[in-house]
């Protein structure tokens, strides 16, 4: 990995400086997802204009405000199927689909699975703070067992998914899992995804300290970070634990990376192949 | 190089698609529903052939998402469906408003409610207009005959573009499984219309500035100008300004004018047998063409009735409604449906003249009959010759 850039400098070509402060709480982790995406985009350095960022509603879905790259942010939950036809329509563009937990595994799961099964050539990347931040808290399909939410005040009863489970059984051919206390991984997960020909899924754990942090009694930002990081595994160190020994805790690592054929540019083979020359505009 | 023959005959949805091609449409998502998965066939088969994407979503909401995406990266766009997927699309008909998509939906419409029936209604007019959340108005045609589904689909795709904002197409099973001639233009011969493109330089650029006819000119995705696509409350660069009731109410007036300052191109009716007449029908889609049937033999009755029908759903063509009301004693409005758009007529009409609703709602079309009856039982009876 090349030297990290100043922040300074990262400000001054990919965000727009003037339009801050952001709208996040203090010692939220999308800060941290969107430095560790944005510096990933520089390490491909591939164009920037090439970036079109989809993005849905959930407290990380103001990025676009602060960002300076093309952006579609329309509803919550279509990320996936609107990225799928941009890219569709626009091959040369690296689309990054940002999502929340809610945002990919609720309301836009069947979007999400769907596009992982064509392996279409999208860059997905999934904050997951466990909860339903914006709406002030309630409980999502990540949200923990146990854990507590505005609308699971006895705690919460079902299980959580396991979005990289999710993603690997539903077809994608990229799948990784990483966390915000974790950033030089975080930035070289990331650039890999953008690399890969493929539907590709990031999850990043990240920290909401003002909502589920306080309601779960995990402190602020940096006793919630530590907290993370303690409870963090690498892929190669849970190989080696049992399941029990395995339950409740983050496993960090890239689960699968697979080229397989992706479905713009087979779509793309045919139209090379049927194209009629006399109908072509 | 093989020449295609100039007039075939269509089905209706596949004119739909036809259309939809020579309107430069080359990206198609959609979910299969009856009676409007033809569209659907025929554009797989054939968008690729004109370097076009063909995609089957996973469900309604996934395929005007696509459809979104598609049209966000510069490409015209579009989806055809049925009532059930109308309804699941209503959520993403609203966010194109405001993030300012051009896309055409086409709904052949069925019975409903729910599952309903897969044959014919005119049940989904007032959802055309209502069913989106806002309430913003809308662009909604409606075709009575095949050839005029090819037109209406390049009609509304050219609408879409220059008002940047999803159109629809309110066809129906009836016209949607109808098979008649379409004689296809070349591609010159199409007056095509593309959406605004930027003016100003990239570092003067906002992509949310509405420039003098309402419409802001937002290039595709991937050049030197920044785009931010925003479905929420936008400033003129994109930033969301929810919290700032100004804003809201800018940008929630600006979108209806866009719209309304064009009513008057929008609005197309025809007119059939008015000039001396005293009871109109109002009608539009298959049944206008009934409806001209019944006007023809209440005349040969010696009943002195006219047709209106109209093209143009949304916006309502009010003008043309009202001088009608001015005219005629009665307006009679058959539709396949519980009587929707004679709530319509009732608005413009305004006490005028006698409102008579003719409602049918067993998937099968109006007849002739129908409407003529009505017609003889409203008509002033000194207007009926005794039987001879
Ligand atoms: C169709 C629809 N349903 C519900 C909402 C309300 N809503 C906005 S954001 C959100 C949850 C966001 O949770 P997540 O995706 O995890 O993002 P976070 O805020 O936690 O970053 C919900 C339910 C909405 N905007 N649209
Ligand atoms: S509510 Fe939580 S996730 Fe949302 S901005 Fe605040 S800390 Fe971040
Ligand atoms: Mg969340």
């Amino acid at each position: 990995m090349a030297k990290l850039k100043p922040l300074t400098e990262l400000r001054k070509e990919h965000f727009h400086f003037s339009r801050f402060p952001t709208t996040y709480c203090p010692g939220c982790g999308i800060g941290n997802v969107l430095q560790a995406v944005t510096r990933a985009i520089d390490e491909t350095g591939r164009p920037p204009e090439s970036f079109t960022f989809a993005v849905g509603i959930g407290c990380y879905g103001n990025i676009g405000n602060y960002l300076d790259f093309d952006e579609l942010r329309l509803s919550h939950g279509r990320v996936p199927a609107m990225a799928t036809g941009l890219k569709l329509a626009r091959p040369d563009l690296n689309v990054i689909a940002m999502m929340g937990d809610g945002d990919a595994t609720a309301i836009g799961g069947n979007h999400l699975i769907h596009a992982a099964r064509r392996n279409i050539d999208i860059t997905a990347i999934i904050l997951n703070n466990h909860t339903y931040g914006m709406t002030g808290g309630q409980y999502s399909p990540a949200t923990r067992l146990g854990d507590y939410a505005t609308t699971a005040p006895y705690g919460m009863l079902e299980p959580a998914f396991d979005i990289c489970k999710l993603a690997e059984g539903a077809g994608a051919t990229f799948v990784a899992r990483t966390t915000t206390f974790r950033m030089v991984q975080t930035i070289d997960i990331v650039r890999r995804a953008i690399e890969h020909p493929g539907f590709a899924l990031v999850e990043i754990d990240s920290q909401c300290p003002v909502i589920y942090g306080r309601m779960n009694r995990w402190g602020d930002a940096v006793s919630m970070l530590k907290k993370q990081n303690a409870l963090t595994v690498t892929l190669e160190k849970a190989k080696t634990m049992t399941p029990e020994e395995l339950k409740g805790k983050i496993v960090v690592g890239i689960f699968k990376q697979a080229v397989e054929p992706e479905f713009t540019g087979e779509y793309y083979k045919v139209i090379n192949r049927v194209r009629r020359p006399q109908d072509a505009s | 190089m093989r020449a295609k023959p100039r007039a075939r005959l269509m089905l209706g949805n596949e004119a739909c698609a036809e259309g939809a091609i020579a309107a430069g449409v080359r990206f198609f998502a959609g979910y299969p529903i009856t009676p409007a998965t033809e569209t659907a066939e025929v554009m797989a088969r054939r968008l690729p052939e004109v370097g076009g994407v063909y995609i089957q979503m996973e469900d309604e909401l996934g395929s005007l998402s696509a459809v979104v995406g598609a049209s966000a990266g510069g490409v015209k766009a579009m989806t055809a469906t049925s009532s059930p997927g109308f309804s699941l699309m209503q959520e993403f008909i609203s966010s194109a408003i405001i993030g300012e998509y051009p896309l055409v939906v086409a709904n052949v419409m069925r019975l409903g409610p729910g599952i309903g029936n897969i044959v014919a209604s005119q049940m989904d007019v007032m959802q055309a207009r209502w069913g989106a959340h806002g309430g913003l108005p809308m662009i909604a045609f409606c075709p009575s005959s095949v050839r005029e589904t090819f037109e209406l689909t390049i009609r509304a795709v050219n609408w879409s573009e220059r008002l940047r904002t999803p159109v629809l197409l309110m066809t129906d099973g009836v016209v949607g499984h109808m098979r008649e001639k379409v004689v296809i233009p070349e591609p010159g011969e199409i007056e095509l219309w593309n959406r605004p493109l930027p003016a100003v330089p990239p570092e003067e650029y906002q992509c949310f500035d509405p420039g003098p006819d309402n419409v802001p000119a937002i290039p595709p995705f991937g050049g030197k100008y920044r785009v931010h696509y925003n479905a929420a409350i936008h400033d003129f660069r994109g930033v969301t300004t929810m919290a700032d009731p100004k804003w809201c109410e800018y940008g929630v007036r600006r979108l209806a004018a866009k719209i309304e300052a064009h009513i008057d191109e929008l609005t197309e009716t025809h007119s059939v047998l008015m000039d001396d007449a005293e009871i109109a029908v109002f009608a539009y889609g298959p049944v206008a063409r009934a409806a001209e049937a019944s006007v023809r033999q209440a005349r040969e009755m010696g009943i002195k009735a006219g047709l209106m029908r109209t093209v143009t759903l949304w916006p309502f063509p009010e003008k043309q409604v009202r001088e009608m009301a001015k005219q005629v004693e009665v307006i009679v409005v058959p539709e396949m449906n519980l009587g929707q758009m004679v709530l319509e007529v009732e608005r413009c009409a305004a006490g005028q003249a006698q409102i008579e609703s003719v409602t049918r709602v067993d998937s099968m079309l109006i007849t002739p009959k129908q409407v003529l009856d009505r017609i003889t039982a409203v008509a002033p009876r000194r207007q009926i010759p005794w039987p001879s």
